[in-house]
């Protein structure tokens, strides 16, 4: 192959670039530029398409997003084994005080008066008569040294009792064959669990923390506990309990936590 | 055998055929996916004080969109990203994994690792000597890092499953020893991953070729037991093992085709 020199420069070329390579493996580029590069980009374009749809179009994502949440509350329940018990612990274990976790600081907690506090009830439940303290302190008490672990990451072994649960409702005369059991704080906290983990025998309405009634911070004088959920799906200062087939929700449920959360 | 019959080529098999470049972009996606919305996650309540994950490496976390539906700085949007990412990373490397086997390509791709092949891939690698001549050929380091990753990841997922399900898998927090000692086995899964990654996707970028080939599918695989063994520098005796397996095992593809 024949170059014209413009100018002579030590920096340029005495030959051209070689091109026989190029010549010889023809097929193999056009095979390269044809099927590699339309294959290559398919595969690219499915990549930008999934991130574009992130940036454009917001609500379709959270659908899935949301549709997926439910998906796995479906999937928790039938995983979810009605006779399996939480490990307990010594009560050597027990951390004093619990840990305070709410939508606000500690600060911002107003303590309810036991005196005058009343349990209501609403629903699929036969005696709606509301409940006083000196009532439910009557009721006999199941006490459990288990692990509260919450839906951030942190957990600590904590020692709560109070009435059964499960012996509540039927005392209520609850519709146990309903879906839901909804509850109401003093400080507008709402949540809701299904019907079998209310039912679980290591589910409790707590009055006392480490032998002693529970204080301001951790909901006196009523919440629940229980070993089977994460703690935010232990509402405390409870006012109402409602028996339901209609999902409920709950204060952070309807924020986009998962609404089963089980253990 | 039938080799004389050549009227109707074979398709040609490449080093990457297409369910594994298929599975390797799903997993590729939905790992990252699980690290951004991951690191979210261990954001609200951090192990460490002293690590912590800059903003933009966050998903599930853009305040606006997270208020918009959430009331929430995007703790719970982090938590659907992570639980939904999770299913298709379990599935997806289920089918890898089962492919995998089923074809005899783990096998024939990852094994046997020996550790004077392992030593000696560093050695040239320190020398800056490392050959790249022959992609469709593993060398001792990457067999040992493709094995290790494949069994980070499964711990990974045990770890993931024992922190979900603490009661329901408590044989699965027993293995980890308890919640918090599972958590912070999650967390170490999760700083391998990303060190692979680093690794990983540097070489692919020092050696595109490679990365193209997880995207075209890469150069054919010599399997043609009547084809000697392609003699590289780095690689020969080596490259005449694996193509003496692959011989073995080509032939009853052939004998389905």
């Amino acid at each position: 192959m024949k170059i014209v020199t413009p100018s002579p420069s030590r920096f340029r070329p005495t030959s051209a670039i070689d091109q026989s390579i190029l010549v010889e493996n023809q097929a193999l580029l056009e095979k390269i530029s044809r099927r590699g590069i339309l294959r290559g980009a398919a595969s690219l374009g499915a990549l930008t398409m999934l991130t574009g749809c992130d940036v454009t179009n917001r609500d379709s994502v959270q659908d899935v997003l949301r549709a997926m949440s439910s998906w796995n509350d479906r999937v928790q329940a039938i995983l979810f084994d009605p006779n399996k018990l939480a490990p307990t612990y010594s009560e050597a274990d027990v951390v004093r005080p619990p840990r305070f976790n709410a939508f606000y600081p500690i600060e911002d907690v107003k303590p309810v008066d036991r005196a005058s506090w009343r349990l209501e009830l609403g629903g699929l439940i036969a005696d709606k008569r509301p409940w006083t303290f000196s009532r439910i302190a009557g009721l006999s008490v199941q006490s459990l040294v288990i692990k509260h672990i919450c839906v951030e990451g942190w957990s600590y072994i904590g020692q709560w009792s109070g009435p059964n649960f499960r012996v509540f409702l039927e005392r209520i005369g609850a519709d146990i064959s309903a879906k839901y059991v909804a509850f109401r704080c003093a400080d507008g906290y709402t949540s809701s669990i299904d019907m079998a983990s209310a039912l679980h025998p290591q589910t409790i309405l707590a009055t006392q923390y480490a032998g002693e009634d529970l204080t301001a911070p951790f909901g006196a004088p009523l919440r629940l506990r229980t070993s089977i959920k994460l703690g935010f799906k232990n509402p405390k200062w409870i006012t109402a309990i409602e028996v339901t087939n209609n999902y409920p929700g709950g204060y952070w449920e309807d924020r986009g936590y998962n609404w089963y959360s089980g253990l | 055998m039938q080799m004389a019959d050549t009227a109707r080529p074979r398709p040609v098999r490449r080093l990457h055929p297409g369910p594994v470049r298929v599975m390797h972009w799903i997993n590729a996606i939905m790992i990252l996916i699980m690290i951004g919305s991951g690191f979210k996650i261990y954001e609200n309540q951090p192990i460490f004080s002293w690590i912590r994950f800059p903003s933009f490496l966050l998903i599930g976390g853009d305040p606006e969109v997270a208020f918009k539906y959430d009331s929430d700085p995007g703790f719970g949007g982090a938590l659907q990203w992570h639980f939904m990412a999770m299913w298709f990373v379990v599935i997806n490397g289920l089918a890898y994994l089962t492919y995998g086997f089923a074809t005899g390509r783990l096998r024939r791709k990852m094994f046997p690792i020996k550790p004077r092949e392992v030593s000696e891939t560093i050695r040239e690698a320190l020398r800056f000597r490392l050959s790249h001549d022959d992609i469709t050929v593993y060398n001792g380091v990457q067999k040992l890092l493709y094995i290790g990753i494949i069994l980070v990841v499964i711990v990974q997922v045990m770890s993931g499953l024992a922190i979900w399900k603490p009661v329901q898998f408590s044989l699965l927090i027993d293995l980890f020893r308890n919640f918090e000692t599972a958590r912070f086995v999650h967390f170490l899964g999760m700083s391998a991953i990303c060190l692979f990654l680093a690794v990983h996707v540097t070489l692919a970028l020092v050696a595109p070729r490679t990365l193209l080939a997880m995207i075209t599918g890469g150069p054919p695989v010599n399997e043609s037991p009547q084809t000697p063994a392609v003699a590289t520098p780095h690689a020969g005796r080596e490259n005449k093992d694996e193509d003496s397996d692959a011989v073995s095992l080509s032939v009853p593809s052939d004998k389905r085709d």
